[in-house]
């Protein structure tokens, strides 16, 4: 494990190359340019806006600017998990020609995938901070939370990338199988809606790792609450689990790589 | 504290043929092996082959080796065993200090980023920080010659400037040791010249190489000593005009008539133009060769050829009978023989063997011999193929 991260720390230079690279070129030669960044988590928070206002409609609960609030907020984290693990999904075999003839730890490129979209999201995240400021949501102390949600998060999706991406370097059809999946869990996520809406089945919501990281963060920033600190722990415990495990599992297929892809 | 850099330690590298997972029921065993890493090496399954076969070497500090050898025989696959790609299934190898390897020219550009983005992307790709490549920068540029375009994609580029900019860069990358797979053919004639020049100026500094390449006056130009390998193994090592020679020598698709079927060479013998043996000659001597040949077969109207080769293999003269002469040789069964030629040795200083065969231009070789007899040349030294009686 140490000898692992030293590499990585070795090379981590070449992790910023590469995610400056995959930045880079999505930008360069386009017509939309950085508003490409906006433009995914926008459409997520149209789509919320029409399913809460179904549901309010339904109900007869009028909608309310916390509604809109909770679905720009937990649309942004959303769209950087899908985003990210479709990109490092194939980062292996889109570079399949440095794979076979240059030696770095190979983590490097799920990552750098992760890292690029991290980069949309920052950006994205200065857009929501402003509709926010417009929707007057206002700040609590609650809210120095979010970065260390935020890094369950980016663990737990750099640990799916990295084991797709491996799965997928044997076999192509995962990332198929990926974007299938990607498609419809945004219904087994509280996204377009609370898990409390659900009663006695708010805890099988919340069994999803990235419900309960969405379910904190919107207490800490829409509602003004302190986050459930069993689901943070649960969360906590999934991101870090699934990134030490999935770095394992990639390390020691890391080998077979160059011949099977 | 040793001087060894490199240490390679009877390596075996076998590989599958054909298409990998037929199905889940393939890979799943295969993802528990690997996963738990019990070995399964030593025989070879069903569609495998010995890549890399019972490989050992050494390397010093400094020291440049050579690896020859037809397509196939392994040499890339040891490079990417060395760099760390592939794992051997048995053996060991060491390496002490900082690899960088140059297995592909511009590996890792990208088409959409300009040339300057490239030389950045890149030189992090081979391991130079950013700063380094900061410094280098300049002098990147000047050696690829493409100033006036390193602002423009690199999908623009034709592709000897896409070539020399990725050569460029792993020219600049100065690392301990280097493995440099076939790089060296890039761009035009006086590209390659500042390649082989640049890489004979990293030597000069002390930089550990591996020089694989099919290029074999390069090989000569750069590396002292040589390995061949074939089919994975190693088939010869040691000075590298030797085994360059017995490289030109297997390679040689005339194989077929040295049997000693038809006719035998039972003698060659050398004279001076005075008639005494003598294996030392001056530019312009007469050389005299008596063949004493055997036949154990009735032919007519055999051509003969004569060859002379050079140390390194290269062939400096070839020349047959009927062309120089007019002649053709008879045998009937049983008759011993003996031919007798002469020339001028108009050859530069060095080592030649003699070479000759017989053949008839229906029927094929009759008797082939590559190197019958050796002579030393003594002469002043010039460079070249030929000696010619200059006078200023």
């Amino acid at each position: 494990m140490k000898t692992m991260i030293q590499e990585l720390v070795q090379y981590r230079h070449l992790l910023m190359m590469l995610a400056w690279k995959d930045i880079r070129i999505r930008y360069k030669q386009s017509v939309m340019g950085f508003l490409w960044a906006v433009l995914m988590p926008l459409l997520i928070v149209a789509a919320g806006i029409i399913v809460k206002k179904g549901i309010s409609i339904i109900s007869g609960k009028p909608l309310e600017i916390s509604d809109l609030a909770s679905i720009t907020v937990k649309a942004l984290p959303w769209s950087f998990l899908i985003g990210a693990v479709r990109f490092s999904t194939n980062s292996l075999v889109s570079n399949a020609n440095l794979v076979t003839k240059i030696y770095f730890p190979r983590e490097v490129f799920p990552l750098a995938a992760v890292l690029a979209n991290l980069f949309d999201f920052a950006i994205a995240s200065i857009a929501t901070i402003v509709i926010l400021g417009f929707m007057g949501v206002g700040i609590s102390v609650y809210i120095l939370w979010v970065p260390l949600l935020l890094l369950f998060l980016i663990l737990f999706t750099a640990g799916v990338g990295m084991l797709m991406s491996c799965a997928n370097l044997f076999f192509r059809d995962v990332k198929y199988l990926v974007e299938v999946f990607l498609t419809f869990a945004i219904f087994f996520t509280p996204v377009f809606y609370e898990a409390s809406m659900f009663g006695k089945w708010e805890t099988l919501l919340l069994l999803n790792p990235v419900g309960a990281i969405l379910e904190c963060v919107n207490a800490v920033v829409v509602l003004h609450q302190p986050p459930n600190y069993f689901w943070m722990l649960y969360a906590a415990s999934w991101g870090i689990g699934l990134f030490l495990l999935s770095w394992n599992i990639f390390h020691r297929l890391e080998y077979s790589f160059a011949e099977n892809i | 504290m040793s001087d060894v850099a490199i240490e390679f330690s009877h390596v075996y590298k076998k590989f599958k043929r054909g298409e990998s997972f037929d199905s889940l029921r393939d890979f799943i065993p295969y993802l528990t092996k690997k996963y738990f890493s019990v070995s399964s090496n030593g025989d070879l399954r069903d569609k495998e082959f010995w890549a890399v076969k019972d490989v050992s070497f050494q390397l010093k500090y400094g020291e440049a080796i050579g690896i020859i050898g037809p397509n196939g025989a392994g040499k890339s696959t040891i490079l990417k065993i060395l760099s760390g790609i592939l794992l051997p299934n048995q053996g060991a190898y060491k390496v002490y200090g900082r690899i960088s390897a140059l297995i592909e020219v511009g590996a890792g550009f990208h088409p959409d980023l300009t040339g300057r983005e490239n030389i950045y992307l890149n030189g992090a790709i081979l391991g130079m920080t950013r700063e380094q490549v900061k410094k280098k920068f300049d002098s990147i540029v000047e050696f690829s010659e493409l100033e006036e375009f390193i602002d423009t994609p690199v999908k623009r580029y034709s592709s000897g400037m896409y070539a020399r900019l990725g050569f460029s860069v792993a020219a600049h990358v100065d690392p301990q040791i280097l493995l440099i797979d076939e790089v060296l053919s890039v761009g035009d004639i006086s590209f390659q010249q500042k390649c082989l020049n640049k890489m004979q100026e990293i030597i000069g500094n002390g930089t550990t190489i591996i020089f694989i390449s099919h290029n074999i006056p390069a090989v000569i130009k750069i590396c002292p000593k040589t390995i061949l390998l074939n089919r994975g193994m190693i088939d010869h090592f040691g000075d590298t005009k030797d085994v360059c020679r017995y490289y030109y020598n297997i390679s040689s698709q005339t194989k077929m008539a040295t049997e000693d079927q038809y006719l035998e060479l039972e003698g060659v013998e050398l004279f001076s133009s005075d008639g005494s043996p003598a294996t030392l000659f001056k530019p312009g001597d007469q050389l005299k060769i008596r063949f004493c040949i055997k036949s154990n077969v009735d032919i007519d109207n055999l051509v003969m050829s004569l060859f002379i080769k050079r140390n390194d293999g290269m062939v400096v003269f070839d020349a047959t009978s009927d062309i120089l002469g007019g002649k053709y040789f008879s045998f009937s069964e049983g008759e011993r023989k003996t031919v007798d030629l002469s020339f001028a040795v108009n050859l530069p200083l060095g080592v030649y063997y003699v070479g000759m065969n017989f053949y008839n231009p229906l029927k094929g070789f009759y008797l082939y011999k590559d190197e019958t007899i050796e002579f030393f040349v003594d002469a002043p030294k010039t460079v070249g193929y030929a000696f010619l009686d200059l006078k200023w």
